[in-house]
């Protein structure tokens, strides 16, 4: 029972955040202290979690019975740890940043945008918790809702459009594919219950596995493999701290977290190496890496070149799940903690960047650095973080992946991954390298945010701080694909 | 007590009648809306009284004058028909309560407490087609239900005069549906020589393969199809609903074709249920399952195209209707148990966001189409809030009723007919989307040009509004009592099939 | 095959009764003339139903000493009689929305009407274009 309790805690804690921000709309710094307070006791209580998964506990909570096959229930796995710290850490930092952001914009609507941001955490948290493929839906959909008032913040023509797409993409996919998905599923199995080396194993013709396997791809279209992506770029109207926390961290590691959910618990990494019903799913993960990291390089708007960065990196973990090894799966999980605090670098530089000069466009940042060095060295050790360079966290990721394409043999892989890298440094480096070696063009008005630019510069820290402190997240990673 | 516990099945019908009687004579508007919540207040008890009594034995019968059948008229509540009497006296009840302020606004004063009569006709006639046991006898009540709810249609010409139009077509085409049954029914009573239901379910079985038998189902079918508005018989469908008076919109579209489709599934199990592989009705389900099929794509294209926003929600329930149909002609207990949920669900989302439409309607005092709805939604949050959970329920967002929906139906069309037909279900679903974000949307953009100010929310219009939407969230999270109903019910109309 | 045709010459004509009232009401303009058609559809099943409780040579279902009698099945005449209040309902119901329209469109010509209506909406838009 005490145990379950963190359970509770860290989902009722955004979930009080969410019906008491509203209230507090009177007095902004009692809202706003909500977001930081909310995200220490969510992120003690899945470290919590956390221990007493390493000691081998599991937990779980039925919410509600709906009938004998259906529930809402909580079920901590492997998984769900990691991207529960995740998502609840980074709620942190994003929070302290988001109230230095929305104050130093000076942006209308606070309130609701609070409150809506702390319901997307709660979703979020709930899916990195979910017990049951249900469970995990009920919380995608209420996400993909819950994240368009955000989205669609600034209530104009271009964020109308912007909303369009995003919700016509999640929601169309998820309803069209998805939700089938998982009925047949419940029809083959009789049940929506993860199991640690899937649920499907004799239940399902051999032939039919890639076929249900695309469904569930496709279905889950906060992954964003292609030519379901186009959503990702076009929620980046919304404010940058959005764009950092729900589309670096919550939604699109929603998406993939759910790939790998599906890929090793309802699949089971066996039953798909014995069928070879992800391979297909290598290729399309793949092509979607190559060539959204062609598009990042022709985009000079900095936050569409990080979404489709994101969108190549989000192909790497997808990737992970597909060759379908307990080693690439792990790699695939330390990518999801690795990118999320590498990205949320660049995006809250992007975002420091744009309230100190309202600059947006990276042809216009030429010698910016000197103006503000602390954000573009975080800007760059986030950059090489997701290149993988050593010593910070994505080198781990990318090693984990690699092996497990040896271990398969997929050498096409491996080139394909060391191209991909190519392309980051290009297009990452790019940025940093005009910001301090090209001569400043104009003078611009810098009005810096401290509450900006410390979480930022504490982000970059983090994934250097994650390189060196590797062992328990390789320790919970190698206990998910069913070594328990 | 023991005599009202004794006659329940006819008091659910007679309560209102007689009422409307009562109602039809007073002058006073308030005092008649008093009279008539209290009425379907009483008739909402004596259901769920129903449904205790229920529990204990598997059906009641009651015999009309103590006549008994064949000959006499026979009143039953069993398993199946307490699902439409539930959803109609509770939708009635709730709408009652609603009506007042809307009566008041859209009708001549000196009209209001005649359309209460008509209104607890409506209310009595629907509820007689739902307990009758003998096929004329449900001509009757058809006709009653149908010609109120015709008048009731056409007062809203004081609103807009195409009211009149939409009742005329509405009372032609109810008319000769109408017709069509009864000929049907005089048919099987040619063959048989009787007119009870469970009777000729017994009787026509021995007759063998029989071509009356054959037209008689297909007139009865045709008959109840129009009045259930199912593809392409809707036509009268959306006029009726955009023009009738605001409350008449929320009560006919979340009971009348409800009802019509009960009665559908009645006479093609219940009636013709034994003989079912006589005449290879196998074969004839198929008809129906097509016609679902263009109707949730015919409907959810019109209202993508309609702007006028009462009749886009019309257009809607055509497409609903083809899913309810849909799961209902799959004839397996799975595919009518859906069908029985999604007749539920529906019955609580259409009402919900009618009375929300309806609401905005009134405090702007415009009708509300997709251009004047712009930024309604930061005037009105409480409306605009209920809403959105209604139209999300009919998306079929989880947490709500019509995601339970969506997953019973897919989860028996993909049983039956395998993977193609979830799949025309959830791109029809899908495309459902676009209509309900477009008006989504509409409510929460900010108005570009004008400012305007906030309106004052009345309590009589949001508090239903507000226990609408709270049930549209409530049996989506507990929803064992809806699905447990219904596949009881599903049940026992498939036993009949042999 | 001549007895097809006139041995059940009382169906034949509810036959084509039906028919009749039935084209009337698709065919015809007239809100009023669809309203007789409608009339005359309904009294063709009021025929049906009488067809079905004659017996040939019967009387009227009176109760007498004479055990042998024959006599017409008096309940679809019953049930007729229920019909007709409808159908004389329904009648009235539809010549009251007739008179209510030609009073709103000054027409009771479908076409007509849907011109009025047609007109009434265009200088709605215009006006919402001013």
């Amino acid at each position: 029972m005490a145990n379950e309790f963190y359970i509770y805690l860290s989902i009722l804690t955004p979930l009080i955040a969410f019906f008491i921000t509203p209230l507090l709309s009177s007095n902004p710094n009692l809202r706003d202290s909500l977001g930081p307070i909310g995200g220490i006791i969510t992120f003690y209580s899945s470290l919590n979690i956390a221990s007493l998964y390493l000691n081998g506990e599991i937990l779980s909570y039925t919410f509600f019975q709906i009938n004998e096959t259906l529930s809402i229930s909580f079920k901590i796995t492997g998984l769900g740890v990691i991207f529960g710290l995740v998502a609840s850490g980074l709620w942190i930092l994003a929070s302290i940043y988001t109230i230095g952001y929305m104050r130093g914009n000076k942006e209308k609507n606070q309130t609701r945008f609070f409150t809506f941001y702390s319901i997307a955490i709660f979703a979020a948290i709930c899916i990195a918790y979910s017990g049951n493929l249900l469970t995990l839906f009920i919380f995608y959909e209420i996400l993909t809702f819950s994240t368009y008032p955000l989205v669609a913040h600034k209530q104009n023509n271009a964020a109308k459009q912007a909303g369009r797409i995003y919700m016509g993409i999640l929601v169309g996919t998820s309803i069209v594919f998805l939700l089938p998905a998982i009925i047949i599923v419940w029809v083959l199995t009789g049940s929506l219950d993860f199991a640690p080396n899937g649920v499907l194993k004799g239940n399902i013709s051999n032939e039919y596995v890639p076929f249900l396997l695309a469904l569930f791809a496709f279905g889950i279209g906060k992954a964003a493999l292609m030519p379901f992506h186009k959503w990702l770029p076009a929620a980046m109207v919304a404010p940058t701290p959005v764009s950092a926390l729900l589309h670096a961290v919550a939604v699109v590691k929603a998406g993939v977290f759910s790939m790998l959910v599906v890929i090793t618990y309802v699949f089971g990494i066996d039953f798909l190496t014995e069928t070879s019903g992800a391979v297909w799913l290598i290729w399309v993960s793949s092509i979607t890496l190559l060539i959204s990291s062609c598009i990042a390089l022709t985009k000079d708007d900095l936050k569409a070149r990080l979404a489709y960065s994101t969108i190549s990196q989000l192909s790497y973990i997808v990737l992970g799940g597909a060759i379908a090894t307990n080693i690439a799966v792990q790699g695939a999980a330390i990518h999801i903690v690795m990118h999320a605090v590498g990205k949320i670098t660049l995006f809250f530089a992007a975002g420091s960047i744009y309230v100190a000069t309202h600059l947006s466009k990276i042809s216009d940042l030429n010698g910016m650095g000197k103006s503000m060095p602390l954000t573009f060295i975080a800007f760059f050790i986030g950059s090489l973080s997701i290149i993988g360079v050593p010593p910070m966290g994505g080198s781990w990721s990318k090693f984990y992946l690699m092996l497990g394409s040896v271990e398969k043999d997929y050498l096409l892989v491996i080139y394909i991954l060391a191209i991909s890298t190519l392309l980051n440094v290009y297009y990452l480096l790019e940025i940093p390298a005009k910001a301090f070696f090209q001569p400043k063009r104009t003078n611009i008005q810098v009005t810096k945010h401290p509450l900006i630019v410390y979480p930022t510069f504490f982000a970059a820290m983090l994934t250097i701080v994650l390189f060196i402190y590797i062992e328990p997240l390789k320790h919970i990673t190698n206990l998910i694909s069913g070594n328990q | 007590m023991t005599f009202i516990i004794k006659n329940l099945p006819i008091l659910i019908v007679i309560t209102p009648l007689m009422f409307s009687l009562i109602v039809a004579v007073l002058s006073n508007n308030r005092l008649a809306w008093i009279l008539s919540t209290f009425a379907s207040f009483l008739t909402m008890i004596f259901s769920i009284l129903l449904c205790f009594e229920l529990s204990n034995n598997s059906n009641i019968s009651y015999y009309l004058g103590n006549w008994p059948p064949p000959l006499g008229i026979e009143y039953v509540i069993d398993k199946v028909s307490i699902i439409p009497i539930i959803i109609v006296s509770v939708i009635g009840f709730i709408a009652t309560l609603y009506a007042h302020n809307f009566f008041i606004l859209e009708i001549d004063r000196n009209l209001v407490s005649k359309t209460y009569s008509l209104w607890l006709l409506t209310i009595a006639g629907l509820m007689g087609l739902i307990t009758t046991a003998d096929a004329f006898n449900l001509f009757v009540f058809l006709e009653i239900s149908s010609l109120s709810a015709v008048a009731l249609v056409a007062l809203g010409s004081k609103m807009d005069r195409k009211a009149l139009i939409a009742g005329y077509n509405y009372l032609i085409l109810g008319a000769v549906g109408a017709t069509f049954y009864v000929i049907g029914v005089g048919l099987l009573y040619g063959v048989t020589g009787t007119l009870n239901m469970s009777d000729l379910a017994q009787k026509i079985p021995a007759l063998g393969l029989n071509k009356s038998v054959i037209v008689a189902f297909t007139f009865m079918m045709l008959g109840i199809m129009v009045k259930a508005a199912v593809f392409p018989l809707h036509i009268w469908l959306p006029n009726a609903y955009a023009y009738a008076p605001s409350p008449v919109s929320v009560l006919l579209a979340a009971t009348a074709t409800k009802v019509s489709i009960y009665i559908l599934v009645r006479i093609s199990y219940t009636i013709f249920g034994p003989s079912y592989e006589i005449y290879t009705f196998e074969s004839l389900r198929y008809v129906l399952l097509y016609l679902a099929i263009l109707a949730m794509f015919a409907g959810t294209i019109m209202a993508i195209f309609e702007k006028d926003v009462k009749k886009l929600l019309a257009h809607s329930s055509v497409a609903q209707i083809g899913y309810i149909v849909l799961g209902i002609s799959l004839a397996t207990s799975p595919g009518i148990a859906s069908g029985f949920i999604h007749l539920i669900n529906h019955a609580l989302i259409k009402a919900g966001l009618f009375m929300s439409v309806v609401a905005m309607g009134y405090y702007t005092l415009k009708r509300i189409d997709v251009n004047s709805i712009t930024g309604l939604g930061r005037q009105v949050p409480i409306t605009f809030f209920a809403f959105v959970i209604c139209a999300l329920s009919l998306a079929g967002l989880p947490l709500t009723v019509g995601f339970i929906s969506k997953l019973y139906l897919i989860k028996a069309a993909f049983m039956s007919e395998g993977i193609w037909l979830p799949f025309l279900i959830l791109v029809s679903s899908a495309l459902s989307l676009i209509y309900i974000w477009k008006l989504i949307e509409g409510l929460w953009y900010n108005k570009t040009n004008s400012k305007s100010e906030k309106i004052k929310e009345l309590p009589e219009i949001y508090i239903p509004l507000l226990i609408i939407s709270f049930l549209n969230i409530y049996f989506g999270i507990d929803a064992d009592l809806i699905i447990d109903n219904s596949f009881i019910a599903s049940d026992a109309l498939i036993s009949g099939i042999k | 095959m001549i007895d097809q045709i006139f041995g059940v010459w009382n169906y034949w004509i509810v036959f084509i009764l039906m028919m009749i009232g039935l084209y009337i009401v698709i065919s015809k303009k007239s809100l009023l003339k669809k309203i007789v058609g409608l009339a005359l559809f309904q009294t063709s099943v009021f025929l049906l139903y009488i067809t079905f409780g004659k017996i040939a040579g019967g009387t009227a279902p009176i109760l007498t000493d004479n055990v042998n009698e024959i006599y017409s099945n008096p309940l679809p005449h019953v049930l007729i009689l229920t019909a007709i209040v409808v159908g004389v309902a329904t009648t009235a119901l539809g010549l009251a929305l007739t008179v209510r329209i030609n009073k709103a469109y000054g027409s009771i010509n479908e076409n007509e009407i849907s011109a009025s209506d047609l007109v009434e909406y265009h200088k709605k838009y215009h006006e919402v274009k001013k």
